[in-house]
């Protein structure tokens, strides 16, 4: 396997790791997470599933961006990737609109034990979304001022980024199955 | 295919120009100086860490008693000229840490893993030199992190190398406010410089073997390493998980571990431990593997069962994800859970039993020579039996009841870690000298090292089984304020004065490392006569490792008194007209 995409494949499975950890401590509490605010009684399942089917769909469009950049079609790279970007960025503002509104009804992270492993749980999905959305625009960065030369090491580092995306994406479908939908069963 | 890409690429790298003094000695990116940039900060971390532990066994054989020359050190280590019960806490915290996180761990992983991967499957460098650079320098920086605490007010933190919360996690408890916080994030940040070392690790090995170099003829440390980096995958972000949660009970008002707030404690242990098993197999895993090669060499025979000993770092590897329960037999577990771990942990035994049968099987009849590696790998070997047995003590629970918490404890954890893991380094730096500084370490220097070190270590730890089934509590300051511990006093005593040898001698190691490095013999290639790959390059390897092309391989790696050769060893890379297509 190209190094890059070898690498990143291995930093995933360790992230793997650490995001089933925080998995479980939020499942490990579920049942009595204390007096206060539950996943049923403070979350918004619907708004923030619609949000999420934005940060599915920058999948999509990460993959379509990958089949310009091999097709070398840079212009075609480029605006997927700048659409991939975008789409990400609207999840995390829909994150930041959801925490904004849980803080606004007293819902903080020391509030109980829901709230706790709740924020933990997304907030470092969060923070890996965006980790990703600066590699992403850092590559639309590249293609826009044309400095993808289509080098085998590029296209390596190019398909890391897009697996590492697609990683931020999977994670996404656990968490809200077992965070939102969870909480409307 | 790839191999012949990664030649291609090595030897366009190897055409590099001069580099200055801060590009060759400080933001090197050359695996063998970074290899060596571990060895010297982790040697400097065990000044410190040794004085920890010299510190606490003068307090152990004196307690409560002041020494004036006590005042020299930090207002965190002594308190008016003594070690108080505070100053202890933090002490025996930060000996353990150090000495795993900052020794143990960037010896093994850091230098050898470095220094020896490309070199013995056959690279010119790294997978990713430049992440190589920068995992040093990251791990460095946690370092600085973790001695900064000493300077803090409240000093280092002081809930034991396992942090158990809550007692690390409410300041009161301990005392100690930012000492502890730091303490996270140093191995938090440590954990991503070990990140950043094993996926370069495990990538250099899958990727960049010369030809010639099946994963099935690679040398047992090269397997041992590439296990390890794969524990070191897995394992290491579940600390961080755990660390990260601690610190936000600690700064962030939560209560994952609290129980005022419905947290529980026992959540931590289980972290703890599911990352703390896996870490132990990475502090003894690459000192098996170094044992390996030291034993075949100096026995001149081939590895007794190569295969069965690759299986069995495998079988140790897996296994060690399934007893993390046997930290916790005391922490209210129910007992059916308990059995389940008992019987996982005692299975270990097994493939740990192959490591040993095999090294014996090499030994016997072998024409060994006993150089200054050779009896520190057998030491290993030996020390590492003792403590393995020990361990089985412990995993069984009705034992573990009693000797739970105690000296016993101690003695097995030093047996494995300073009988094992410490001896194997002693090796592995004695064997690879001559490779890494060009120039071969004083035997006579080396051998009374090795005697007075064997001697006192044994002198120093065994006892510690009597005191731990004496009732002699782990971690205690003083403990003459127990009368059933008074009459234990005396072996205490013994303990010290062996330990204080114990920590001197290792001043005729360190000297002797200063002394070769200037004085000592010039080494040739090969000085040992051995068949690894390492050995084909110059003493020390230039920039790239071979100045010609990469050598191929064209058999095993222990291929010692072959009948198809004159010599008594066979290296890997020699060419032997008839017999190349019946090799491996």
């Amino acid at each position: 396997m190209p190094k890059a995409k070898l690498a990143v494949s291995l930093f995933i499975l360790s992230e793997a790791n650490f995001f089933l950890l925080l998995i479980i401590a939020y499942v490990f509490y579920h049942s009595y997470p204390g007096a206060g605010p539950t996943a049923a009684t403070a979350l918004n399942p619907l708004r923030t599933g619609l949000f999420s089917i934005l940060l599915f769909a920058s999948s999509a469009t990460m993959i379509m961006a990958a089949a310009g950049y091999r097709a070398r079609a840079h212009r075609a790279t480029l605006w997927w990737l700048l659409a991939t970007v975008m789409l990400g960025a609207l999840f995390l503002c829909g994150q930041a609109l959801e925490y904004a509104g849980l803080y606004q009804r007293g819902i903080a992270v020391n509030r109980n034990l829901f709230a706790t492993t709740f924020f933990t749980l997304t907030g470092f999905h969060g923070l890996h979304v965006f980790i990703g959305l600066v590699a992403i625009a850092i590559v639309a960065g590249l293609a826009a001022t044309r400095r993808l030369v289509g080098s085998e090491r590029e296209a390596d580092a190019f398909e890391a980024v897009g697996i590492y995306w697609h990683f931020v994406d999977a994670v996404w479908v656990v968490i809200f199955s077992i965070v939102y939908l969870w909480a409307i069963l | 295919m790839s191999s012949t890409a990664a030649i291609a690429i090595g030897s366009a790298h190897a055409e590099h120009h001069e580099l200055g003094f801060w590009r060759t000695y400080i933001f090197s990116q050359d695996h063998k100086m970074i290899g060596r940039q571990f060895l010297f900060m982790a040697l400097f971390m065990m000044a410190i860490g040794g004085l920890m532990a010299m510190l606490m066994r003068l307090d152990l054989a004196w307690p409560d008693t002041q020494f004036s020359f006590l005042r020299f050190f930090p207002q965190s280590v002594q308190n008016d000229s003594a070690i108080t019960a505070a100053t202890y806490n933090s002490t025996l915290t930060m000996h353990a840490t150090i000495m795993i996180f900052f020794v143990v761990m960037p010896i093994l992983v850091g230098c050898f893993g470095n220094f020896l991967i490309p070199l013995m499957i056959g690279a010119r460098d790294m997978a990713f030199p430049k992440l190589n650079m920068l995992s040093f320098w990251v791990g460095a920086v946690a370092g600085v992190i973790m001695l900064s605490s000493y300077f803090v007010p409240g000093g280092p933190a002081a809930a034991g190398w396992t942090s158990y919360a809550p007692l690390s996690a409410v300041p009161i408890y301990t005392g100690v406010d930012w000492g502890q916080n730091l303490w996270c994030i140093s191995i938090i940040v440590l954990g991503v410089s070990s990140l950043m070392g094993a996926i370069n690790y495990i990538t250099t090995i899958i990727n960049m073997r010369t030809k010639g170099m099946y994963f099935f003829r690679m040398p047992l440390v090269i397997w041992a390493l590439f296990i390890t980096a794969i524990l070191l995958l897995l394992a290491l972000p579940v600390l961080t998980t755990a660390l990260a949660l601690l610190l936000f009970d600690r700064m962030g008002g939560t209560h994952f571990f609290l129980p005022a707030g419905g947290g529980e404690p026992i959540l931590w242990q289980h972290l703890f431990w599911f990352f703390g098993h896996p870490e132990v197999y990475i502090m003894i895993l690459p000192a098996m593997g170094i044992a390996s090669e030291i034993i075949a060499t100096f026995s001149r025979k081939p590895i007794f069962g190569y295969r069965a000993m690759v299986y069995a770092i495998c079988a140790i590897a897996g296994l060690s994800w399934m007893v993390w329960g046997h930290h916790m037999f005391q922490s209210g577990m129910d007992p059916e859970l308990g059995t389940g771990f008992m019987l996982s942990t005692m299975v270990i035994a097994v493939p740990s039993a192959i490591k040993t049968f095999n090294w014996l099987g090499t030994l016997y009849k072998g024409n060994i020579h006993y150089t200054t590696a050779m009896l520190n790998a057998l030491s290993f070997v030996a020390m590492f039996v003792i403590g393995g047995l020990s361990g089985i003590f412990m995993a069984c629970t009705p034992v573990d009841m009693y000797i739970h918490d105690t000296y016993f404890i101690v003695a097995h954890i030093h047996y494995v870690l300073f009988g094992g893991s410490l001896f194997g380094i002693f090796a592995g730096v004695t064997y690879w000298y001559p490779k890494m500084f060009g120039r071969m370490m004083n035997e006579t220097l080396g051998k009374i090292h090795f005697w007075i070190t064997f001697v006192a270590f044994n002198c120093t730890f065994f006892p510690m089984h009597i005191l731990g089934m004496g009732g002699h509590m782990r971690r205690i300051y003083n403990p003459t304020q127990y009368d059933f511990l008074k009459p234990l006093e005396p072996i205490n005593m013994f303990i010290s004065i062996s330990a204080f040898v114990l920590g001197s001698a290792q001043f005729i190691f360190l000297a002797n490392m200063i002394w070769s490095y200037f004085k000592g013999e010039k080494a040739s290639e090969n000085p040992w006569n051995a068949n690894t790959l390492e050995w084909s390059a110059p003493s020390p390897p230039g920039h790239g490792n071979w100045p010609g092309p990469i050598p191929a391989v064209y058999r095993g790696p222990y291929e010692y008194s072959s009948p198809e050769s004159e010599a008594d060893h066979l290296p890997q890379w020699q060419v032997v007209e008839h017999a190349t297509a019946a090799a491996d």
